[in-house]
């Protein structure tokens, strides 16, 4: 026998499941897949464009960042992939070019790898890249940049135009947002995506089809996003009294997209069971709050935000309960 | 208390499988796939009696505990199953010939954990010429007796842990014990030396739980095996008709074999931190290990061998009667050798098997594998960052953090690690380092903070 040949020694396990973080990145790509195609039926082929540049320049900036920083090479593992597409699809399809790709600098290189890279950053980076833009670049981000015609529903862009001539330009920042403008819509347009927003929060059809997609293959947990969403629906029931209300609340705005593809991102969200119930009821509550106590004109993402900042601190206080572990104050 | 009570989600959740009590672990685990040939392979195949070695080398130390003291020298004339090493103290168990022939020295041998210990090498006279003394047990009344002689016979747990049968029925008067499990889950991968021991040898399994539950005064008899292995529940329920003993089938799922993870899934107890499982009222001991105590106990028979899965990388995987203190290096030859490409032994299963790099190890009574595997290295562990997607969490059946305890012992914070993250309750069973996307050595970075907070 060959004995040379079986002299590799390693610890313990000697077998490991297959997938990797690129095999579960390229998971949620798929899940994203859906949203996007919703996001270039609605809004038209510059969707894509928006898509494509946003997803590019991430890698690139990843890459570039890597190499300026003598660091090895990570944008074989998709993350950035990820994070460019879930950018994207919290812009305006009328957003100049330029937009994203300064937001994919904020995600990739302020937030993620100044911090250490993937897993290490403690704020979503498309979120905190999106707020950042938010404050940066008013015009485009928010008011008259949603009144870009949907496919179908032609009444958005003159109920719009017109507010915004009622009203004022300053007003015209909060009231024309696509928050404010869902009650234009019947629940079935929304749920579809026949509404305004940003580019991959309209459909929320696509994106509860990636979400359980997700859930199934195991890349989520169920908690974060149902939680999240239950929550919101819930306030909305009791603080309104009523159900038609509590659906308009879940189905409009961003809710879907950033309670199963925001919220649950891996570094910024906690990794125990405990802690996930926490982080869903807790994004709920908080954009409940913003939403109906907050000039703002929609709270998921700053309710995540917030969130992000709590994880260290929730995962702390939700440590499983090890085996065989005797309760100290019986 | 040293037993706790748990909610009921703990203890049976019963469904009617195979008309038996199907229990399910109780916390976590995982489901690790068997690459190059698994359970499937080697467990439909009846155990094969080895070649019959021309020498073997005998490890005085085959257990958890003090090394043996040589009772014979160079050219002594021994015979099979005469007691060649005595114990020494309590945590100690006799070695004994596993040939009839010659000594021919005391030589120090690579043993499976890697560290190197003295050996005695008989060359066979090709006989087999069984220790004629060897007698079993007219009165199985005195459990003082009883373990005495199981401790003659060298019986360690069979399982892998190596730890004296002797000093675990050794249970103090004042710790009644409700339940003696007999541990059939095999939840190792790749592994059926306990499927095939379960089916060829049921009557001596069952008689070693009557005797061993006998000893300590178990109220109840129970023994658990994994879904996975219908033909064996099936084999085990028709033989303990009868004789009081439950079978009850568990869920596969890893570790259900480790003990602790086994006391919770039957009994719906858990052994506190620490504490041992009598202090829990349970004993457990594997098949392999029952079969042999119940051989020592009515024919005074000594492990001389035991059942080996040869499996992985080889070309005939099978399992094998093996001869103790036989080479890993002859045990792989007959089962086809090793298929090109392939560059580790695994002795014992893939989850918690140690690396056996010396072919010239000899096969001890805790080995139930000989895996030949294929490990392509970093190319197998990039070792990125961890991204924190909770997986090990989630499958950490002793439900601690492991990633928390990863970075920890990273940054040297092993105090840390012990005082704020349970560093000593992981039982380094795999589960968190198999599930890792990243690929992280968790496992061993807890072994190297666990090793660190020992030695200050």
């Amino acid at each position: 026998m060959e004995h040379n040949g079986l002299r590799r020694v390693s610890s313990s396990p000697h077998i490991r499941a297959e997938h990797t973080i690129a095999s579960m990145m390229l998971e949620v790509v798929i899940a994203l897949v859906p949203a996007a195609a919703a996001a270039v039926y609605f809004f038209g082929w510059r969707a894509l464009i928006i898509m494509s540049v946003s997803v590019a320049s991430s890698v690139a900036w990843e890459w570039v960042y890597n190499r300026i920083a003598k660091k090895p090479q990570t944008i074989g593992d998709l993350s950035a992939v990820v994070t460019g597409l879930l950018l994207a699809f919290n812009l305006p399809v009328t957003v100049p070019v330029l937009i994203p790709i300064i937001g994919s600098f904020l995600a990739i290189v302020l937030v993620k790898q100044f911090f250490g890279g993937i897993g290490a950053n403690f704020l979503n980076p498309a979120l905190a890249a999106r707020a950042i833009l938010m404050v940066s670049w008013v015009g485009y981000m928010t008011g008259s940049a949603f009144s870009a015609a949907v496919r179908g529903v032609e009444m958005v862009a003159a109920t719009t135009s017109a507010t915004t001539a009622a009203t004022g330009a300053v007003d015209a920042v909060t009231a024309a947002t696509p928050l404010a403008m869902a009650g234009n819509y019947s629940l079935v347009q929304l749920f579809v995506g026949q509404c305004a927003g940003s580019l991959g929060e309209v459909s929320k059809l696509a994106l509860l089809v990636g979400g359980i997609y997700l859930i199934v293959r195991r890349i989520i947990s169920w908690k974060v996003p149902v939680l999240m969403i239950a929550t919101v629906f819930v306030a909305k029931w009791i603080s309104s009294g009523s159900v038609n209300d509590a659906l308009y609340a879940i189905l409009s705005g961003g809710l879907f997209l950033g309670a199963f593809f925001m919220a649950t991102d891996y570094a910024t969200s906690p990794v125990t069971s405990t802690g996930r119930i926490i982080m869903g009821v807790g994004c709920g509550v908080l954009t409940f709050v913003i939403r109906e106590l907050s000039p703002m004109p929609e709270g998921v993402s700053y309710a995540i935000l917030i969130m992000n900042l709590a994880v260290p601190l929730i995962d702390r206080y939700t440590k499983p309960r090890v085996y065989g572990e005797v309760k100290r104050h019986a | 208390m040293a037993m706790l009570a748990l909610p009921s989600d703990g203890g049976a959740k019963n469904g009617e499988v195979l008309g038996l009590k199907r229990t399910l672990i109780s916390r976590r685990g995982v489901h690790p796939h068997e690459a190059g040939g698994g359970k499937r392979e080697t467990g439909t195949k009846p155990i094969e009696r080895a070649a019959r070695p021309s020498v073997v080398a005998i490890p005085l130390t085959q257990h958890i505990g003090a090394s043996c003291k040589p009772l014979v020298k160079p050219g002594d004339k021994v015979l099979l199953g005469q007691k060649i090493g005595e114990p020494d103290g309590f945590m100690s168990v006799a070695v004994h010939a596993s040939v009839s022939g010659v000594v021919k020295g005391i030589q120090p041998r690579t043993l499976p954990g890697g560290q190197r210990a003295d050996a005695i090498v008989i060359e066979s006279d090709g006989l087999d010429q069984w220790d004629p003394s060897l007698k079993g047990a007219d009165d199985l009344r005195d459990p003082a007796k009883l373990i005495a002689m199981i401790r003659e016979a060298g019986i360690v747990g069979m399982g892998g842990a190596a730890f004296p049968t002797h000093v675990k029925l050794s249970v103090p008067k004042d710790r009644p014990i409700d339940y003696m499990i007999l541990n059939g889950a095999e939840c190792e991968p790749y592994l059926s030396c306990d499927h095939r021991v379960m089916l060829e040898e049921t009557e001596e399994a069952l008689d070693g739980l009557e005797i061993a539950a006998g000893i300590v005064g178990a109220k109840r008899k129970v023994v658990g095996i994994e879904l996975n292995k219908p033909d064996a529940i099936e084999a085990m329920r028709k033989a303990a008709e009868g004789k009081g003993i439950e079978v009850r089938a568990l869920k596969t799922k890893y570790p259900q074999g480790g003990e602790r993870q086994m006391i919770e899934a039957l009994t719906g107890r858990q052994v506190v931190s620490g504490k041992l499982p009598m202090d829990a009222g349970c004993v457990v001991i594997n098949v392999s290990t029952a079969a042999a105590i119940s051989r020592a106990i009515r024919k005074g028979l000594p492990i001389v061998e035991r059942v080996v899965t040869v499996a992985g990388a080889v070309k005939e995987p099978k399992n094998l009667r093996v001869r103790i203190g036989v080479d890993i290096e002859s045990v792989i030859e007959q089962a086809g050798g090793a298929i090109e490409g392939a560059n580790k032994i695994v002795l014992g299963g893939p989850m918690m098997g140690l690396s056996g790099y010396n072919p010239n190890t000899p096969i001890t009574k805790c080995i139930g594998g000989v895996l030949v595997m294929v490990d392509r290295g970093k190319a197998d562990r990039p070792r990125g960052n961890c991204i924190r997607c909770g997986k090990c969490v989630a499958a950490c059946p002793a439900g601690l953090m492991p990633l928390d305890l990863y970075a920890l012992s990273n940054k040297e914070f092993y105090e840390r690690a012990r005082d704020e993250r349970s560093l000593a309750d992981c039982i380094e069973c795999g589960c968190c380092d198999y599930v890792c996307p990243s690929k992280l050595p968790i496992v061993h970075f807890i072994r190297v903070a666990k090793h660190a907070v020992t030695r200050k």
